[in-house]
Parts: C-alpha cells; structure tokens; sequence
C-alpha cells in the first residue's frame, strides 16, 4: 500500500506518439518507485500511542503513552528535515493524535514549513470550535474514522460512544463550513454492506469517502480472523469500488483485488520503505503503518543522522527497494496488478513474504492459512493497550464458554436485599426510618 | 481536450512545490492537495521555465523539442492546468 490516495495522483506526461508506447513510460515511474526515492513521497507519522479509544483492530496497539514519546523539540525537527527533503506532507495519526497537549502547535509548525498535514482521529476534540478553525485552513486537512454506518456496526469494533463521537464531529465540520474533509473507513465483513451507506453519509456532510484494507497488524491480528471481508464479500467489494471508484479513495489499498479484472485505480505498488514509510511516537522508523514490528524496524530518528539517513541508507530499506521476482506469485497471469499483494498482511498472519496474500483473490492465500503451523504467527514485539480494557483477550484462549441461566424459584436468595437493595424500602416510611451505617436496611443482622 | 495555444504566458501556481526527481519530477498543489508525476525531465524543464513572461511555445523551443513533439508536451500542460498546477500569468494574484 502506497498510502497515497490515488485519485490525487494524476500522472502527467507526453501523450505516446502512433506507435503505442504507454507501458515504457509507466514501467520507468514504477521501476523508480521500486526502487525507492531519496525522500518520501509521503508518510505516516503516528505522534503518539496514547488514545480514549480501545479500537479492537487498532493497527499500532495503542492505548497509553509511551514514556519516551517525542518531545516537542525534536518532533519540530522532524519536520524541518521534512522540508528540506520536500515531503510535501504528513499523515498524522496515532494512537488519537489530537491528544497530545502540543498537536495544534505542530501542525501549525508543519504547515508554516511547507509540510501539509492530513490528520487522523476519532473526533474526540473536534469542537465547534476546533472545526472553525480547522475550516479557516487550507492546509489542514482532517480524516474521520468511522468503521460501521450504523452504531452497532461501528461501535462493535470501535467500542461504545465511538460513532457518536465521529458523528458529532463531523457535524462540527460541516457547520463550521469544512468541505471535502475524509470519512475513513476500514473495511471488514461487518460492514461491507454498508458501503452505500457510507457514501450517503459521506454526501451528507460533505466529506469524501475513503476505504481501507483492514489489516491484520496491531491488535488487528486478534481480531483478523472474524472481522476480515469473506471471499464474496471481496468480489462485492471489488465491484462497488469499480463502479464508485471515482469518487471515493482508498490509499491504493486494494489493489490485491486486481486480480478480479482491471486494475483498480492508483500505483499498484507496495510503497513500503520505497516512497512511504511510518515513523512511530518514540521516533522508530518502520517502513509501513501496517508493519510496526522489529522485523520492519529500519532504525530511530534519535540516531546520528536522523530521519534522513534512516529514509536513504538503513539496511532493511535497501532490501526493499531491491527488485524481487515475485516468488511463488511469478508466475500467476494477475502478478503485475497483483504483486502478490500487502507484505505487512502476509507477515502477521505467517504466511511467508513471497507468496500470495493471505486474501489472495484466487484463493491460495487461503490455502496456505489453512496449512501453516501457528507457531509460524509472529508475536507482536510492541504493545500500548490499555490495560484495564482489552477489547479482547490476547493469545488463542478462544471463546470463554458461559451459561447464562434465570435462579430456580425453589431457590430463593438468602435476603430480600440480597437482590435488591431497596428490598423493604418504603416511600411512605422514608421520614422515619433510620438507615444503619452500613446502609442496608432490611431490619436482619448481616 | 483543446491543446493550449503556444502564445499563451503561463506561471506554476504560488501554491504548487516542485520537487525534481530523475525520472521527472513530483509536484504538489496545497490548496487542492493533488499530487503530480511529471513523468520526463523535458517536460519538468519546461514547466520550470514557464515564468509568467516566458509565452508556451518560447519555453517548449528552450528545451529543444523538435517539431513534431511540440503537441505532445502541449497536451501535457493541458493536463497540468485542468488540475491547475499551472495558471495563466494574468490570472496569478487573483488565483492566489
């Protein structure tokens, strides 16, 4: 995935002379992409683990701050190595970025140097307020998650109050005059159903719908299994973006599904540490949001050289921007809109990087799940959940089996305020009675 | 698409980066927020040279294009002005 929303991509070059030539031209932009360029195109720049919400897919586990996150210094000189490699801009998210104390100051540091910013939240402080201004912007722009066109379907997997919040929010931005800002989806079984309704709400508030592939990273590898679109639900999938697909962005997210016919619109490309890159709260670089692991860890930004010599000269990007041959995949007639698909979705469900992925259209990726052996899941090496609230117990316990059952009424409960704690509570008696210290008043010494 | 004529004076919008790069060049406009490929350096020498002053056809000759290219890179920056990386120069300050 390229992170780069294709329909803002609009290739411009000499029209071929009579002899077609058109795949020459192409091939020498991919090759180059391919082989990775000497800064970003763009990137994603998670500013902090910290987040109100438990979103069971979160992508980078978060939760709680990490005591190490950036200080606002260096996160300020981030950017000005950003401008001088003209990263023309930043995908901020996190974690719920809004939450850091200093966010407004750094977005507006970015924008005064030539780093525009898209910004990804929940809409917990997209006040009235906070939308005006946002409104007064032209280079902010605002990206709203929301993952069910339905309370129920959102807050399933976002958790309760989380589509009031994006509601709410993006009522704020409609008031407050704000157009074209995104309704962020990512897509999963349960709603792909939804996805006129989507777009209704998307019209409604005046944003622009964009869809995402769920990945099976972060916490987003527990849930993976129930939440990810059947293989019917990919051909719907498929199809509704072919027919909307001008209207609607999707990062190049989708481009595994190319496979089903043409080619959908964008690079078909894995980006990763070629043209985009994630760098995370604590300044670790990695090549992709979709791949917070060691295995993908190119280096630190604290380090001598910062950003820059991570971007040009770590090991883990030179491999990447090594040409491959496609693997197992090299030799499947859809390869070259394929590329056998998402690296990051391959690694965290075990499947080895060389093959097809694991929702390979033609059903192979399948095959090889069924196959592998879990020890071949790769555990996750970073973790800021909240610790009071799993969305979900960790690990393969499965389901905890419970039976839920009404009392037996020739089992009556010990105390009448054993059940309920008004038992023998009477209105009428309330000016008198005396209640004891413990607060029971059922008369029995208990 | 009508091909621009060769006297008109274009200028890159004031809110467009360029950033070259050796297949071309990347530019970005930060009032739409759209990304472009320019995909050849000739053509990336061209919209660089486009200054307001400078008529289309002035700045195409100054790359050496030979005639019977001319309307392919005059396409081309019909292209970039649908998507009003470039303005005509008159347009400039109102545009900004």
């Amino acid at each position: 995935m390229t992170l780069i929303d294709s329909p803002t991509v609009t290739a411009s070059t000499p029209a071929p002379p009579a002899a077609p030539r058109p795949p020459a031209t192409s091939q020498t932009l991919l090759g180059h992409f391919e082989r990775g360029l000497d800064a970003p195109i763009c990137l994603t720049w998670e500013l902090t683990y910290a987040c109100n919400l438990s979103c069971s897919h979160c992508l980078s586990s978060s939760g709680r701050r990490d005591p190490r996150e950036l200080t606002t210094e260096e996160c300020k000189g981030i950017i000005d190595e950003l401008q001088r490699m003209q990263v023309f801009y930043v995908n901020i998210g996190g974690g719920e970025p809004t939450v850091r104390s200093d966010f407004w100051e750094l977005v507006d540091y970015a924008t005064a140097h030539q780093v525009g910013v898209k910004f990804s939240t929940n809409g917990v402080k997209i006040t009235p307020e906070v939308a005006q201004r946002l409104a007064a912007s032209d280079y902010v722009d605002v990206q709203i998650s929301l993952d069910g066109a339905t309370a129920e379907v959102n807050d399933f997997v976002r958790g309760p109050g989380s589509y009031d919040l994006a509601m709410r929010a993006m009522q704020n931005l409609f008031d407050a005059g704000f157009r074209g800002f995104k309704l962020s989806v990512v897509c999963t079984r349960q709603n792909i159903g939804q996805l006129d309704e989507f777009a209704a709400i998307a019209e409604r508030f005046g944003a622009q719908l964009r869809l995402t592939r769920l990945r099976p990273s972060g916490r987003g590898a527990d849930v993976w299994d129930e939440l990810h679109p059947l293989p019917e639900q990919q051909r719907e999938l498929y199809d509704w973006l072919v027919a909307n697909g001008d209207r609607v962005l999707t990062g190049d997210s989708f481009f595994h599904l190319s496979a089903f016919g043409e080619a959908l619109p964008g690079l078909n490309l894995c980006g990763a540490g070629r043209v985009v890159c994630l760098i995370d709260p604590i300044g670790d670089v990695y090549a992709c949001p979709f791949a917070i692991h060691d295995e993908f860890l190119a280096g630190n930004i604290r380090e001598p050289g910062g950003f820059t010599s991570v971007w040009r000269e770590s090991s883990l990007f030179q491999r990447l921007r090594e040409p491959t041959g496609g693997g197992a995949c090299g030799s499947c007639s859809f390869y070259d809109s394929c590329r056998g698909g998402c690296m990051a979705a391959k690694f965290f469900t075990g499947l080895p990087l060389d093959g097809p992925d694991p929702e390979c259209v033609r059903g192979f990726g399948e095959q090889l799940l069924a196959e592998r052996a879990m020890d071949a899941v790769p555990k996750p090496t970073g973790d800021h959940s909240h610790r009071t609230s799993p969305p979900r117990p960790r690990g393969s316990t499965g389901p905890v089996p419970l039976t839920l059952s009404i009392r037996r009424p020739d089992a009556p409960p010990v105390h009448a305020c054993a059940e309920s704690p008004l038992a023998g509570f009477s209105p009428d008696a309330a000016t008198t009675q005396t209640l004891t210290a413990a607060g029971c008043a059922c008369g029995t010494d208990h | 698409m009508d091909l621009p004529p060769l006297d008109l004076r274009l200028t890159i919008h004031p809110r467009v980066s360029v950033r070259p790069e050796p297949f071309g060049a990347l530019l970005y406009h930060f009032g739409t927020r759209q990304l472009s490929f320019l995909k050849d350096r000739t053509l990336l020498g061209i919209v660089q040279s486009l200054d307001g002053d400078r008529s289309l056809g002035e700045a195409i000759e100054l790359e050496g294009v030979t005639p019977d290219r001319v309307d392919r890179y005059r396409r081309a920056i019909g292209t970039l002005m649908a998507s009003s990386m470039l303005v005509p120069a008159a347009r400039t300050e109102a545009a900004a």
